[in-house]
């Protein structure tokens, strides 16, 4: 029930923990700046690659929003060594499966395959770092592929089309106001130069760090990157990503979004918070701690509480915090109104309920739950290697080092009750926040 | 029409062949209930998979939406536990138990920590035994089946869904939405929702799957506490449906830049003799790996989609291919004309050899990267039970994919393909498009 209408209104994810026991986590780096981590897994014969580039959605310059994104879909095109479907088809023909993803932080280049077959794809991966070749008919096709993409993710469904919205208004400067598939008439006008200028300024064994997944060694997977990823120059101008950052925030803003394909109500908060930084990640710990006392223990959370149950205010209530991002990241509140109750009704609720916390006392049962389910979710996320791939990837992408990485798990466990709250008080201003109602035109308030 | 699948249906489907170190051990506990599972110790956790055969399908028409209802208040409170201080409960087990309602089954997927096994099972069995209906958590959960049946009507895959279900199959309850309307769901008592699962949770036919740190042993002794007392009976699978598709085009306004295309015509059952072979075929047409004919044509040479696949979907009683992309409204008509062209090609001319060798490559050597994790293979071994197929299929899966030619192929695509009888259902504001 609920999970169904949190798909429905929550778009970011919750990156929990880490894992210690079943997989052992090491990192060394080549002659050319390549960081490798490997996370050996022996349980099942398969291996995952995942090279993740230090850019994203929000790196490209000014005017060009969806570049990363766009160069991610060229980057299956070709290589002289490798022509257009042949790493497609090798990949399958081995078993394999094949993707890439583009984020604000990071471009991530994924396949899943046997393991004796690893190098294999190291090599095809390590070739089209620097060689791809595009005509002018692939990157037409293309557009018109990415354009389709952005319709069905975004511009037939008011959720994201609203989120969008929310997000350039959440950030006044930063880029991570910019959608990461990009504005449709921005898509329309990349062409050939920056295209290949975008892709030769960030792609460089300097500027990516390689995750190795399952059954690998950590002697096979350096004698393979050595051999693969080793020859690859550096590019001497990659640079620490410094991106526009925002100014003081001093007036909170406010949307509303109508469209007849609403059939949900909803009132729709993000704040500005912190996220988690190298060797600075406590108050990141104490958010996301603050997440599941709002929203994370069933009928106990204290949104649930007070605004489904006393108040009965909201048929759901949620709320999503992810510190795993390089700048600033973004607290959200989510409440759909019951049927006789307004979006002002609503939102009034939610701000009373709010101020109630902020004086409220988490009471040491609820952390004792709250930390004990932590760590059990620690226990059940090493069954899946892959995913976890995925996590030190994107944690990795945010500036943290392995370090912070296997720090998290004790931070969240040590976090106390009067850091929850006062990590609430620096997040909860209304100046630093975009409240924004969801409706269809002939909705009520 | 894929969401009214029992998920486990669907799985089986997409499973090219399994890894032949995988044991699996076939369970029966002393009470005589039949369970499958594969030990691995290596992570103190069990994933497990229980599904009842019982469904939406055996609803009353003035009922429908007591069984999806019913698995919404399966965490509502039970027993001496209120609704609060039984989902207190499950978090601090860290034990996680999901409930699905499907045409034919309820589904639990759970997973628990070794170390509150025993804990865990206990509040699972008090779930299903004893929920207890409080009218104020009714209340709520009512309230949100009924804010997802309002916001089906504007979400493109529910409409379409919709349509194809209701041009399919009529008035059988295969045509039916899982979450009741409007109207049935706002009549339903608590007396209602004992008596779908009074109906729904019978101990005989029940399958199950299990994968992590338990013993067949243990296993046997906790399937039997769990399910002991639950009614001997069996309910018969729902009558066969007439499928009432013919080719054409339906068209449902909806006001957006891109349409939505779903598109099927009637299939082969699951124990059809050439299901293989239409699976092997399915996987060149139009399987959502990037060089299917119909990603080549539409997404890959035009730039029409960001994805089309098709599948081979089963109800037990009622198969069909089917198949659905996303385009601008002004291609829609493009895109269909290469839908029934390809399909009129595979079915007219076949495949070649070589196409066939490397999607026999391909499925053969995937199939160690399917069961990673114990999660993923108690999926997998419910849906191996649910299609009756061996467990020994692990091992013969390979050798029956190598040993398909290309005749073989060519028949059943000329049997199964037709693109005259195909029926696209549009939702979108498409141009220049014919409806018939």
């Amino acid at each position: 029930m609920m999970k169904r209408l949190t798909a429905a209104a929550v778009a970011l994810s919750l990156m929990n923990g880490t894992a210690d026991a079943a997989q052992k986590v090491t990192e060394f780096r080549l002659e050319n700046g390549l960081q490798v981590v490997v996370i050996e897994d022996h349980r099942a014969p398969a291996v995952s690659q995942l090279l993740w580039y230090r850019t994203g959605g929000s790196d490209g310059p000014p005017g060009k929003s969806g570049i990363a994104h766009f160069v991610e879909h060229l980057m299956f095109k070709g290589t002289e060594k490798f022509p257009p479907g042949v790493f497609r088809d090798v990949v399958q023909e081995l078993g394999g499966s094949d993707n890439a993803f583009t984020g604000r932080d990071f471009t991530a280049y994924v396949q899943r395959i046997a393991a004796d077959r690893l190098g294999t794809i190291m090599e095809m991966e390590a070739d089209r770092m620097h060689g791809i070749i595009i005509s002018d008919e692939d990157i037409e096709t293309e557009r018109r592929v990415v354009l389709e993409e952005r319709n069905q993710r975004t511009d037939t469904n008011p959720g994201s089309l609203f989120r969008e919205q929310s997000s350039a208004s959440l950030y006044l400067n930063h880029p991570y106001g910019v959608p990461v598939i990009g504005w449709k008439h921005e898509i329309e006008a990349l062409n050939r130069d920056d295209i290949f200028g975008f892709y030769r300024r960030h792609y460089a064994p300097n500027n990516a760090i390689l995750v190795l997944a399952g059954d690998v060694t950590v002697d096979e997977a350096r004698v393979l990157a050595e051999r693969y990823y080793g020859p690859l120059p550096a590019n001497p101008e990659i640079e620490a990503r410094q991106r526009p950052q925002e100014p003081p925030h001093l007036a909170g803003r406010r949307l509303v979004f109508e469209d007849e394909r609403i059939s949900l109500r909803q009132v729709f908060r993000t704040y500005l918070a912190p996220e988690r930084n190298p060797g600075d990640q406590r108050q990141a710990a104490a958010l996301e701690m603050l997440e599941t006392v709002l929203s994370g223990d069933g009928l106990s959370s204290f949104l649930k509480q007070k605004l489904e149950v006393e108040e009965q205010i909201a048929i759901h209530s949620d709320a999503f915090y992810s510190g795993a991002t390089l700048d600033r990241s973004e607290f959200g509140l989510i409440v759909l109104p019951a049927e006789d109750v307004s979006l002002e009704e609503a939102e009034a609720a939610l701000d009373r309920t709010l101020a109630a916390f902020l004086e409220s006392e988490i009471e040491e049962e609820q952390l004792r739950r709250i930390r004990k389910a932590a760590r059990a979710g620690w226990i059940y996320e090493q069954d899946s290697v892959h995913g976890l791939a995925f996590r030190y990837g994107r944690e990795l992408m945010a500036g943290l080092t392995l370090q912070d990485i296997a720090e998290w798990p004790e931070l969240i466990q040590s976090v106390s009750a009067e850091e929850i709250l006062q990590a609430a008080r620096e997040v909860f201003l209304p100046e630093r926040s975009v409240t924004g109602w969801l409706r269809s035109p002939e909705g009520e308030s | 029409m894929k969401r009214r699948l029992h998920l486990a249906a669907i799985l089986a489907l997409l499973l090219p062949s399994a890894v032949s170190a995988l044991e699996i051990q076939q369970v029966e506990s002393p009470g005589g209930i039949k369970a499958w599972l594969v030990e691995d110790h290596s992570i103190p956790f069990t994933a497990m998979e229980i599904s009842f055969l019982g469904g939406t399908a055996l609803e009353a028409d003035d009922k429908i939406g007591a069984t999806y209802l019913l698995t919404g208040m399966f965490q509502e409170g039970a027993g001496d536990l209120d609704a609060q201080t039984y989902q207190q409960r499950e978090i601090e087990l860290a034990a996680s138990f999901s409930f699905e309602a499907y045409t034919e089954s309820i589904s639990v997927s759970l997973r628990f920590l070794t170390e509150s096994r025993d804990e865990s099972m206990a509040l699972l069995r008090l779930a299903l035994t004893e929920p207890r209906f409080d009218s104020d958590r009714l209340e709520f959960v009512r309230s949100q089946v009924l804010a997802i049946i309002a916001d089906k009507e504007t979400d493109p895959g529910e409409i379409g869904s919709e349509a194809v279900d209701r041009l399919t199959y009529g008035d059988h309850p295969f045509a039916r939405p899982i979450e009741g309307t409007a109207e049935t769901v706002a009549a339903l008592t608590a007396e209602d929702l004992e008596a779908a699962r009074r109906r729904a949770l019978t101990r005989d036919g029940v399958v199950v799957a299990a994968a992590g740190d338990i013993t067949g042993e243990d296993l046997g002794i906790l399937l039997d506490d769990l399910l002991e007392g639950f009614p001997a009976s069996v309910n018969e699978p729902a009558a066969r449906p007439e499928f009432l598709l013919s080719g054409g085009t339906t068209v449902v306004e909806f006001p957006t830049p891109q349409s939505l295309i779903l598109f099927l015509h009637e299939g082969f059952l699951r124990n059809d003799p050439d299901f293989l072979v239409a699976y092997v075929m399915n996987e060149m047409l139009g399987s959502q790996r990037f060089d299917s004919r119909l990603n080549e044509e539409v997404r890959r040479k035009r730039g029409l989609t960001y994805g089309i696949s098709t599948y081979l979907g089963a109800h037990s009683n009622s198969g069909f291919i089917a198949g659905e992309f996303s385009t601008s409204n002004e291609s829609v008509a493009e895109a269909i004309d290469i839908v029934k062209a390809e399909w009129a090609k595979m079915a007219g001319e076949g495949v070649s050899e070589e196409e066939l060798e490397r999607v026999k490559t391909y499925l053969t050597g995937a199939y160690p990267l399917r069961f990673d994790g114990n999660g993923r293979i108690a999926g997998i071994l419910a849906a191996m039970q649910f299609d009756k197929l061996p467990a020994s299929y692990v091992d013969n899966r390979n050798d029956m994919v190598n040993a398909l030619t290309v005749e073989d192929i060519n028949r059943v695509a000329a049997r199964l393909l037709d693109p005259e009888r195909l029926h696209f259902v549009v939702v979108g504001m498409p141009e220049g498009l014919a409806e018939e």
